[in-house]
């Protein structure tokens, strides 16, 4: 578990749209910015939402030892709400909470497979890798495509699929991650293997996780579930892994917020979703 | 300029520095919250149920927003009494902050066996039964709206622990004086009340229930009010102390409980939105008191007029 989170009171400096429906959303925070690692969360409470209770967890686009950002878009409740927010309004967060992506220099040949606001969440992992490598962003639509310019900006190699065809190659982002591996597999750099990092739609990551189980790689998969307290107390948000000190097929409940939400493949149990 | 006002408030034979607690389920075991909250400044932590097994809980989805509430079906998941002691209690040992354990079990039998168990843990300070988790198919919830049942699971808890003794009540009671005698007859040292109001809710479009356990409790400032006129019903009917909770969000809130007769207050749901809840709530009774000329927090135990 990364400590210590801190509970931060926050100014807006910045609230735009960045592409189509989502938006950025850039907040002056010198207490958890410095400590952020990536693929870690905040829990927000959206200001004005007065009859729905829970913060929301938002995955940190970017921070540095004054700020962060979140990306978001307009869908629920509190997305909606989150649309007035203007600059120079405070905002209570909690963060920096979960465990992130690992990041280090052992890591070869990262890929990363990103879709929707997974673009945003996966920034920071390429930031800080050592190697540069590959992310395949998939979207239905060219409106959902993000982040393309950071990447490219940092040296990395964007791939991009939408269900429609309306920017990069058509079709599913699993089918252009599918071409990548068997082009490596004929022609691998023997002092490299490929390692997954996923963040995005829990069909996509179940996805990912078959192509690395299957090949063997490593994939660790940023796992969205509903929250209620962020910190590990209420256990809403749990998912099923495998259990480290049991017998083959036998599972515990992880909590998402607090032993995730990035977790390796091999250590979900899918039973429950789809 | 004034003294503060003694915040000090008696459970039995526990002294807490003041009526604020962090209710059951909602607090986890302590360190959940340790770097947010000064867990030392706090009534009491009354940690999440435990049992003499581990146990899984529900499965997933557990837990939905709806106005002004949650509704949850957890399914009191838990690492069992052993395992609660070894992993948690070294870590509390180095709080000084009253520990109230919320035990559970499928029988009567088991509710005797936890509480003899916790008896041995000198850091563990009282004992609130939980007998009214809407969640559980067996023990618990069939305890709770059973007085006979009631009766039996506190002479049994009290037949095997000298700490005090809280029984917990269910909202959805016919007659919350009888419960709160019975209990009082039995040998409980208080009361504590409400737990979580049996709720469901449906999503329209797919037309199934938005939690795997199909029913959950509710909790939050939706059920404030329910929670306030069953403490004042309990309080009227027993001498010994009630535990208000359900919804507390402000010290207002909390300051209602108390007048209505609450001796103490439990702050549950809301330290989820904003963990310094309690704290919050502590002040604010503080500043109620010295506005209104009290001492002592026990000047407006009661105070209702009716």
């Amino acid at each position: 578990m990364t400590r210590p989170m801190l509970s931060e009171t926050v100014a807006v400096r910045r609230h735009e749209i960045l592409h189509g429906e989502y938006r950025v959303l850039e907040m002056t925070a010198p207490g958890i910015g410095p400590h952020v690692t990536p693929g870690q969360f905040v829990h927000l409470l959206v200001p004005g939402l007065d009859d729905a209770l829970l913060r929301r967890p938002f995955s940190i686009y970017r921070a540095d030892h004054v700020s962060i950002s979140i990306l978001y878009k307009p869908v629920g409740k509190g997305t909606r709400a989150m649309v007035d927010i203007a600059p120079g309004q405070t905002i209570s967060l909690i963060g920096p909470l979960g465990n992130g992506f690992p990041v280090n220099d052992a890591i070869k040949h990262p890929l990363l497979v990103a879709g929707g606001y997974g673009m945003a969440a996966l920034y920071m992992v390429a930031a800080g890798m050592t190697e540069t490598g590959t992310i395949f962003m998939g979207g239905r639509t060219a409106a959902d495509i993000l982040c393309v310019d950071d990447f490219r900006a940092i040296d990395w190699t964007v791939e991009i699929t939408t269900e429609d065809g309306s920017l990069g190659r058509r079709g599913l982002v699993t089918a252009a991650l599918d071409d990548y591996l068997s082009n490596w597999k004929s022609a691998p750099i023997p002092t490299a293997t490929p390692e997954f990092f996923a963040c995005g739609p829990n069909p996509m990551l179940r996805a990912v996780s078959d192509r690395a189980r299957h090949d063997g790689y490593t994939a660790w998969l940023s796992m969205d579930r509903n929250m209620g307290c962020g910190v590990g107390a209420c256990l809403v948000c749990v998912q099923k892994v495998r259990d480290p000190r049991g017998a083959n097929g036998d599972w515990i409940w992880a909590r998402v917020c607090t032993e995730g939400p990035v977790f390796e493949c091999n250590q979900i149990v899918w039973d429950e979703h789809e | 300029m004034s003294k503060a006002p003694d915040l000090t408030t008696t459970i039995g034979t526990l002294t807490l520095r003041n009526p604020v607690m962090v209710a059951s389920g909602t607090f986890g075991y302590g360190p959940e919250y340790a770097d947010l909250v000064d867990l030392n400044a706090l009534g009491a932590v009354v940690v999440k149920g435990i049992r003499m097994d581990a146990g899984t809980g529900n499965p997933t989805p557990r837990a939905v927003e709806t106005a002004s509430g949650l509704i949850n079906a957890i399914g009191l998941p838990g690492p069992g009494v052993e395992e609660f002691i070894a992993s948690y209690i070294p870590f509390l040992e180095d709080y000084t902050v009253p520990l109230v354990v919320n035990i559970w079990g499928t029988t009567v039998e088991e509710y005797g066996q936890v509480a003899a168990r916790l008896s041995e843990i000198e850091r563990v300070n009282a004992l609130e039964l939980n007998i009214s988790c809407p969640n559980i198919k067996e023990g618990s919830a069939m305890f709770g709206t059973d007085p006979e049942m009631i009766r039996e699971v506190v002479q049994v808890v009290r037949a095997n622990t000298t700490l005090p003794i809280i029984p917990k009540l269910a909202p959805n009671i016919a007659d919350v004086a009888h419960f709160a005698r019975t209990c009082e007859a039995a040998g409980a040292d208080a009361i504590s009340l409400i737990n979580s109001v049996p709720a469901m809710a449906i999503d329209i479009e797919t037309r199934r229930p938005l939690i795997a356990n199909v029913t959950g409790g509710l909790t939050g400032p939706a059920i404030h009010p329910i929670a306030v006129k069953q403490v004042w019903e309990a309080a009227a009917a027993v001498d010994i102390p009630v535990i208000g909770m359900g919804g507390i969000c402000t010290a207002a809130d909390a300051l209602e409980f108390m007048i209505a007769g609450a001796t103490a207050v439990a702050v549950g749901t809301a330290n989820f939105t904003n963990p310094n809840t309690a704290i919050e709530v502590i002040g604010g009774i503080s500043d109620y008191l010295a506005r209104h000329g009290h001492q002592q927090a026990s000047a407006i135990v009661g105070s209702v007029q009716i």
